[in-house]
């Protein structure tokens, strides 16, 4: 067990997600073990008789996370509703409390995957393992950093914002991470064997994490190789990757890859409508924002632009197009392949960035770095102008 | 939470109908019953518990028809009910919740479920519909295969049926609903067959009130955006496109195909034998349950169902069979005599071992033919795999736990699996906790496979939530994708009941609980939650074929760990305390297996 606390404790510390030594873990099998002794395991012990659940983590959250996630808390009047696509999709809304008594907690986690308490931070759970706990504080930082932003932006614009509100911002921008850059080349293509496509996989998904372009698993890579897209599998994390990818044979004669990742269909079609070779996907951050910065007020399809808009949007040149997750009539796969065709990026509507390359993941990097840093200055700018 | 005198979801009734007399009545559930069991397999529990100890053809024991309150609403995957009685393959509670559209109608007929009682002194049919009840002379129907029957029976509604496997006692013997739908394992058809009933029809025109319709939608929406977003649901190679036959492909590459009656864990010809050797030999139709979006069912050019994945793997893999025409054939024939595919194949295996031979694909078809027709070995061989082993004396051979068999995972490639099988309330059972979607899919997150950490508690919430689904009735699949927290505002929805994901979680846990009350009355108890002792041995097989086996001792020690976390004592007895915890009381004395 120990391992296992010392590997999330880990991943949130590199993720940039929580305070080190402050974390909480609790599992649950026959017995229950924390990661460590404090006064608040006391606190939290109960929840696990009201709740169907096996583990429990609560964190500080890291700056900027924790001044973003207090004013939220503090200003939302109710349950935090960022409107990008991992809260749309799974989180749903993000509750708050405003202490850590346990019934209150356990009244929000009996609905939803986590709760937010200004004073102490994420309470998060899972009924099968501490990952979906991981993956749940995870969704929420990136949910409520896109939400804080987006709204700073939008009440720029409309001339809401206050004094105190524009002394925050100031604060949390200088402590968010300095732009990324590329420090060094990828290994280089054509691959022309399964060894060498999985090893350019596994670098190009660490530098994906390394540089914090994506967060908890999120993202998802593929390769086309001798006619067969290997692709990280569903649920992986992109520096992990080395039992998971999936190869799936272009001609479907093999479902093995059951457990590709959820966004093969997009993949396969941009393969094969694009020639492209090499596919990267991440959520940066300032990308997802601006995805969402329209100002066309009453539009018809308002509340439904990620899966409807039929503008023509885009954002330093990137376009920006509207789907959803997976292969509904509303999916990616019907809006990506054709976006990305004579371009190398796209970035899809409160989501994350596609990019593709013809030999080896140099070119989908470096573009989705520069898409990223792009955003960023250009966020800036809008908030300044 | 409570439903009010205006009712949304549940029609609030079920009918009770006494072969013997035959004669019916329309009853009302008591108050809390519906909120202490919500519908489908939990009230079916509920109404069984009572005659438990009754032998499984005592007149007596009753035969459960139930849907649940989201079914014939808008409800994501709701079409389903749960056929239920006690088990003559196992001497369990014997249950299998079965899709197609019976529990719509029934619902539209104004009822939540029937009750069959006694036994009629003539084959007959039961007809339902908005004008009434009526019992029917059915003996031109008599050892008619499903097929016929259907037809004979068109224009009524849908239709349960029993084919000539279960009029010749058959002990696998199935009920089948709307042509394509098997209500499965545990031998409810045989139980039909003892009241003599040969079919039931049931149609209706009163839809089911739903309290809120705009909040339904909103909550429906929930659900289908995170199975649009499922690979195993509707990816490239799910189960919408290939049915649940896409399995087959991936089980074979984690070396979980049971294969040689469970000697080896992957085939060789698994690439011959896929789904997309399916979809090029015979099309790919699909269809699917009344109320589903998902619609895994797969058909050929003619409109005839292919066979799922448990059937492809156990008919090809399990007896070594390499032609593809066989299976389909090895299929059609169990859905038309009415047997279960999963118990068929495997008793068929079991048989080959014991008589150290490879069966031809002539020797699979007509040994089939010969069990559902009660003649020949197929006598012996209708009884199951366990006791024919037993007449044999070789026991070892019989792949089943509680004497029902094994379906098409190898336990030694996923831990969880391999406990789950062993602790199910209806004998070996893949669906009760299905792990493989966490242990295999990844979802709704990765765990080892190869290791019990965790896996005792895991399972138990598993079970608890399937429960809940059955009962709803939802269709465990879609829970790959969503999760009892989306589901409690589709049921807040529909039954105008505030619930949350933690009140279905305790309602599952009750349900399961009842099970295992009724189990234990009748003499299961903690040494009947075994694996067969080839998964723990070392094989002398060297082929690399086979996966290495399960650590008895960690085996023995999740499963000491699963009855403490399901609140059981040591020796598999349930608990006084727990039971009052949960609202359910214990059934006094037990008799081992009676």
């Amino acid at each position: 067990m120990d391992n296992l606390f010392q590997h999330y404790e880990q991943k949130l510390a590199e993720s940039g997600i929580a305070e080190t030594g402050a974390t909480l873990m609790g599992v649950l099998d026959a017995d229950l073990e924390w990661n460590r002794m404090d006064p608040l395991c006391k606190k939290l012990t109960p929840l696990f008789d009201c709740l169907t659940i096996n583990s429990l983590l609560l964190i500080v959250p890291a700056e900027p996370y924790r001044s973003i996630i207090r004013f939220l808390a503090e200003t939302s009047h109710g349950p935090i509703q960022p409107q990008d696509c991992e809260t749309r999709t799974f989180l749903h809304d993000i509750p708050v409390c405003r202490d850590l008594n346990p019934a209150a907690i356990s009244s929000c986690l009996q609905i939803r995957k986590g709760v937010v308490t200004p004073d102490y931070g994420i309470v998060t759970h899972g009924s099968v393992s501490i990952e979906q706990a991981f993956v749940s504080c995870s969704s929420i930082c990136f949910a409520s950093f896109v939400k804080f932003f987006s709204d700073y932006l939008s009440l720029a614009a409309s001339g809401g914002l206050t004094g105190p509100h524009r002394r925050l911002f100031e604060k949390v921008w200088g402590l968010i991470d300095p732009m990324p850059e590329m420090d060094s080349t990828l290994l280089e293509g054509p691959f022309q064997t399964e060894f060498e496509v999985r090893t350019a996989m596994m670098e190009a998904g660490s530098a994906t994490v390394k540089k914090r372009l994506v967060d908890s698993y999120f993202g998802n890579i593929s390769y086309c190789c001798d006619e067969v897209l290997y692709i990280s599998q569903t649920g992986s994390s992109l520096d992990d990757l080395e039992h998971c990818i999936d190869p799936c044979p272009l001609d479907e004669s093999s479902c093995a890859s059951m457990t590709a990742s959820s966004e093969l269909p997009a993949h396969f079609e941009v393969i094969k409508q694009t020639g492209a070779r090499a596919i990267l996907h991440g959520h940066p951050k300032f990308a997802v924002i601006l995805s969402m910065d329209c100002r066309i007020a009453d539009c018809p399809i308002k509340g439904e632009c990620y899966r409807k808009c039929d503008r023509d949007r885009s954002v330093c040149g990137v376009p920006i197009v509207p789907g959803e997750v997976g292969s509904g009539p509303y999916g990616l796969c019907n809006t990506i392949p054709k976006a990305l065709t004579g371009k190398s990026g796209v970035i899809v509507y409160g989501h994350g960035v596609f990019t593709s390359g013809d030999t080896d993941f140099n070119d989908p990097f470096r573009r989705l770095l520069e898409i990223e840093n792009g955003c960023r200055r250009e966020y800036l700018k809008r908030v300044e102008e | 939470m409570k439903p009010g005198k205006d009712i949304f979801g549940w029609r609030g009734k079920y009918i009770d109908i006494d072969l013997n007399a035959g004669f019916y009545e329309v009853k009302e559930h008591f108050a809390d019953v519906l909120l202490k069991f919500l519908g489908g397999r939990g009230l079916a529990g509920h109404y069984l518990r009572n005659t438990i100890r009754l032998g499984w053809d005592d007149p007596r024991t009753p035969l459960l028809f139930f849907t649940g309150p989201l079914v014939d609403t808008p409800s994501p995957t709701s079409g389903r009910m749960t056929i239920m009685s006690k088990s003559p393959l196992t001497g369990t509670i014997g249950d299998s919740s079965v899709g197609g559209t019976f529990g719509t109608n029934l619902k539209r007929a104004g009822f939540d479920g029937i009750i069959i009682r006694g036994c009629s002194q003539f084959l007959c049919g039961v007809e339902i519909n908005d004008g009434g009840i009526h019992i029917i002379d059915a003996s031109r129907l008599e050892w008619l295969e499903t097929g016929p029957c259907f037809s004979a029976l068109a224009g009524k509604g849908s239709v349960a049926v029993i084919g000539p496997a279960a009029e010749n006692g058959v002990l696998f013997s199935n009920i089948m609903v709307d042509r394509r739908h098997a209500a499965g394992r545990n031998g409810l058809g045989l139980v039909m067959a003892s009241k003599n009933l040969k079919y039931i029809t049931v149609s209706g025109t009163r839809k089911t009130r739903v309290f809120d319709p705009e909040k339904l939608k909103k909550a429906n929406e929930d659900v289908f955006r995170l199975t649009a977003a499922s690979p195993f649901i509707s990816g490239k190679f799910g189960i919408s496109r290939f049915g649940t036959g896409a399995l087959y492909d991936l089980m074979d590459s984690r070396g979980m195909t049971p294969t040689d009656n469970f000697k080896k864990s992957k085939f060789s010809s698994a690439r011959e034998m896929n789904a997309f050797a399916y979809k090029k030999r015979y099309g790919s139709g699909r269809t699917g349950c009344s109320g589903c979006h998902i619609r895994c069912k797969h058909i050929d050019r003619m409109g005839n169902s292919l066979p799922e994945f448990e059937t492809m793997s156990h008919f090809s893999a399990l007896l070594l069979n390499r032609d593809i025409g066989i299976v389909a054939e090895a299929n059609r024939i169990c859905n038309e005599t009415g047997m279960d595919t999963i118990s068929a194949a495997a008793t068929l295996s079991c048989y080959a071992e014991i008589s150290g031979k490879t069966l031809s694909g002539r020797n699979i078809i007509s040994l089939l033919t010969d069990i559902a027709k009660g003649q020949g070995e197929g006598i012996e061989l209708g009884r199951g795999s366990a006791r024919y082993a037993e007449s044999k004396g070789r026991s070892e051979t019989a792949m089943t736990v509680k004497g029902q068999e094994l379906s098409a995972y190898d336990p030694r490639g996923a831990y969880g699996m391999a406990l789950a099988f062993a602790v199910s309330t209806r004998g070996a059972c893949h669906l009760r906790a299905y792990p493989i979607s966490h242990e295999i899919l990844r979802k709704p997150v990765a765990t080892d496979r190869f290791s019990f950490a965790g896996k005792a508690r895991i399972i138990k919430i598993a079970e608890d939530l399937n429960a809940a689904a059955d009962s709803l009735t939802a269709c465990k699949f879609v829970f790959m994708a969503a999760s009892l927290e989306e589901y409690a505002g589709v049921f807040s929805a529909v039954t105008g009941v505030e619930t949350s994901a933690r009140d279905l979680f305790e309602i599952g846990e009750r349900i399961c609980y009842n099970e295992r009350i009724m189990n234990f009355a009748n003499g299961f108890d903690a040494a009947d939650d075994i694996l067969p002792d080839r998964f723990f041995r070392k094989d002398a097989d060297d082929s690399g074929q086979t996966a290495r086996p399960i650590d008895k001792d960690a085996f023995l020690k999740t499963l000491e760990n699963y009855r403490r976390v399901r609140g059981l004592t040591g020796s598999g007895r349930p608990d006084p305390e727990t039971a009052k915890k949960l609202d359910l009381t214990l059934i006094p004395d037990n008799t081992k297996h009676g």
